[in-house]
């Protein structure tokens, strides 16, 4: 099966039962798919007027208590940008599959690219958190579809699974465990006329779903506990300051990444489609590491220390002109760590392993 | 149903300016609310960004202030997760024949089953009186100081065009008229569409030798003329004010399949 397909699994698996999306390639097959699997499980699939129209339905959806997603690649990507920040400001459980390919603008349509890490950061207006995995095999379609959705219902953020166009259309098999681990977001049902968006130390207001008699208020206004328009600093802070701290407090549970003789002299540092080229090269060989981002966002900064501790070289490979690599850059430059590189590549192909080697076998 | 049953007491007064229409609509809709007796534990009021988006910020139910155009978009994510709760719009033109047109037109088309109450105010008044796409041929406002050169859209035709099932249009003198076509679009299954012409002395009126309520007032009970005798019917559908004109009245009421049910 596609990667695409193996989405459309774990999403009814995760329990999404409502998708709302526009057709753009390479992320087509995921709405093709859910528009047949969907019906059968009792969901809702609509194809909207375009990408605006189809977050702001998820939103609607999530509210009225569905697992609600959408998928899409670019230039839609970034259409939903609006009402990704309004998800991330309403606290609004959502997952976003965004299939990367060549950009900028219509750029390669069915050619990879992985030149939207930064926009899934900081692709809305104003500081809002994320979640974005990225899925490196069709086994990772199936395993971060299920995460994504487990992550946006725990955390109530919109969650970003950030694949490409090689991970989407790339074909192999996977297995799906016998009980697959999945996690619903914690309802509230009573009156919260006052306090529709209380916490408690999980920072994690319940979820006052729609048409349960608990007459909640939801704005993209800043707004205090009882949901209401306020525009005091204090209200403003507070808030700002918690949607962040939320995630902040449970980065172990967010961020995971995978590696390979970590702490090696030489490490690859790399995510998506790359990464099975980076697995090539390193197979067998001596004195290099591999470490694949598995959460991109937050950017798993404590697990990569601990992954590159003591290492005197780090190379990143991505499709793009280096985005991930100057997080790299960063953390590696607080543990001392200068000698970061990156193999950067545009164009709509994948790295080869020759290219790896090329970049990074000489160099020591 | 009292009064503030139906809204919270707790955020009053409101942020309307002095002479608005939007209390009369929300006085309006209190009394078509109470009389239909629609369950408001199982209605959900949905809204966009403008003045009349604000409605829905206090009511006491389930309520959902989304982004500017997108309350249409969101509300059909809402009807269709979830067909057991009522859902009610409330919007304005900036919303609805602008930033908003293309959800506009095809949640009519899919005839969602929604009821939709645009006040159009013929200006864009949260921001302080730029043009909009309903503000009358030649008219005033900040962004056209040597008047509108664009005429403008007639939003009730529209609709009926786009497919809804019921769509009317009064002004906030039409106030038992305007509480019958609310009371009738929420007993419609689909899309029912109710655009309330409203003033707004504040950004439109001070542009335009208006500034006083009463003046407004007044000039609506002048443009407004039922739909079968107006200009605008008569020269062309989709041309509102190309005679200086409002056509109020009821455009359509059919009984085509909701979305979702295959007749």
């Amino acid at each position: 099966m596609q990667g695409n397909d193996a989405c459309v699994e774990a999403s009814i698996h995760a329990g999404a039962r409502f998708y709302a999306g526009y057709p753009i390639t390479p992320s087509t097959e995921i709405a093709e798919g859910l528009a047949l699997r969907l019906p059968e499980e009792g969901g809702v699939f609509i194809q909207m007027e375009d990408e605006i129209a189809s977050m702001s339905a998820v939103i609607g959806a999530s509210w009225a208590g569905a697992k609600a997603m959408t998928a899409t690649s670019g230039p839609g990507f970034s259409l939903m940008q609006e009402s990704i920040g309004y998800a991330s400001m309403t606290e609004t459980p959502c997952v976003i599959v965004n299939a990367m390919r060549g950009g900028p603008s219509t750029g390669l349509p069915t050619m990879v690219g992985q030149g939207d890490v930064m926009q899934a950061r900081y692709g809305s207006h104003g500081d809002y958190p994320i979640i974005a995995l990225a899925p490196a095999s069709v086994q990772d379609m199936f395993d971060l579809t299920v995460r994504a959705f487990n992550l946006s219902e725990k955390y109530r953020v919109p969650t970003i699974l950030l694949s490409d166009a090689e991970i989407g259309h790339m074909r192999g098999r996977f297995s799906v465990a016998q009980k697959v681990e999945v996690y619903d977001r914690i309802l509230r049902t009573d009156r919260v006329w006052h306090d529709g968006f209380a916490y408690d130390e999980s920072l994690v207001p319940k979820f006052p779903v729609f048409g349960k008699g608990s007459r909640v208020h939801v704005t993209g206004l800043s707004h205090d506990i009882a949901g209401y328009p306020r525009s005091e600093v204090e209200v403003h802070e507070d808030l700002v300051r918690r949607l962040h701290e939320k995630l902040a407090i449970h980065l172990e549970d967010i961020c995971k990444i995978e590696t390979l003789h970590p702490n090696s002299k030489k490490m690859i540092v790399t995510y998506g489609s790359p990464s099975l080229a980076a697995r090539e090269y390193v197979a067998g060989r001596e004195g290099v590491g591999l470490i694949v981002l598995k959460t991109i966002w937050p950017f798993p900064e404590d697990l990569l220390r601990t992954a590159i501790e003591g290492s005197k070289q780090v190379m990143v490979v991505e499709l793009n002109l280096g985005q991930v690599f100057h997080e790299v850059e960063r953390v590696a430059g607080c543990m001392g760590c200068t000698n970061v590189t990156l193999l950067s590549k545009v164009g709509g192909e994948v790295t080869a392993p020759s290219e790896i080697e090329a970049a990074f076998g000489g160099a020591s | 149903m009292e009064f503030f049953d139906l809204f919270r007491e707790d955020r009053w007064p409101h942020m309307f300016c002095p002479g608005c229409g939007i209390g009369t609509v929300m006085n309006c809709f209190h009394r078509a609310f109470s009389n239909v007796g629609m369950d408001q534990d199982k209605t959900v009021f949905v809204s966009g960004i403008g003045c009349s988006s604000r409605i829905v910020g206090y009511v006491r139910a389930d309520s959902i202030h989304t982004t500017h155009g997108r309350a249409l978009a969101v509300a059909t994510g809402i009807k269709l997760a979830n067909p057991d709760l009522n859902v009610i719009v409330f919007s304005g033109d900036g919303d609805i024949g602008a930033i908003g047109g293309n959800h506009f037109i095809n949640a009519a088309r899919r005839n969602v089953d929604m009821s939709v109450f645009c006040i159009n105010n013929f200006i864009y008044g949260m921001t302080g009186g730029q043009v909009s796409t309903t503000t009358p041929y030649k008219s005033f406002s900040t962004t056209t100081p040597y008047g509108n050169k664009e005429v403008p859209f007639d939003l009730s035709e529209l609709a009926v065009t786009a497919g809804a099932n019921y769509v009317a249009r009064w002004t906030v003198r039409n106030v038992k008229e305007l509480m019958a076509s609310m009371e009738k679009a929420m007993q419609k299954k689909g899309f029912s569409f109710v655009e309330i012409a409203s003033p707004c002395p504040t950004s439109f009126g001070r542009k335009n030798r208006m500034a006083e309520p009463r003046q407004m007032f007044e000039w609506l009970k002048i443009v407004s003329v039922k739909r079968e005798k107006s200009v605008a019917w008569g020269l062309d559908q989709l041309d509102l004010n190309v005679g200086g004109q409002i056509s109020v009245g009821e455009f359509i009421e059919r009984n085509r399949a909701p979305y979702g049910v295959i007749a």
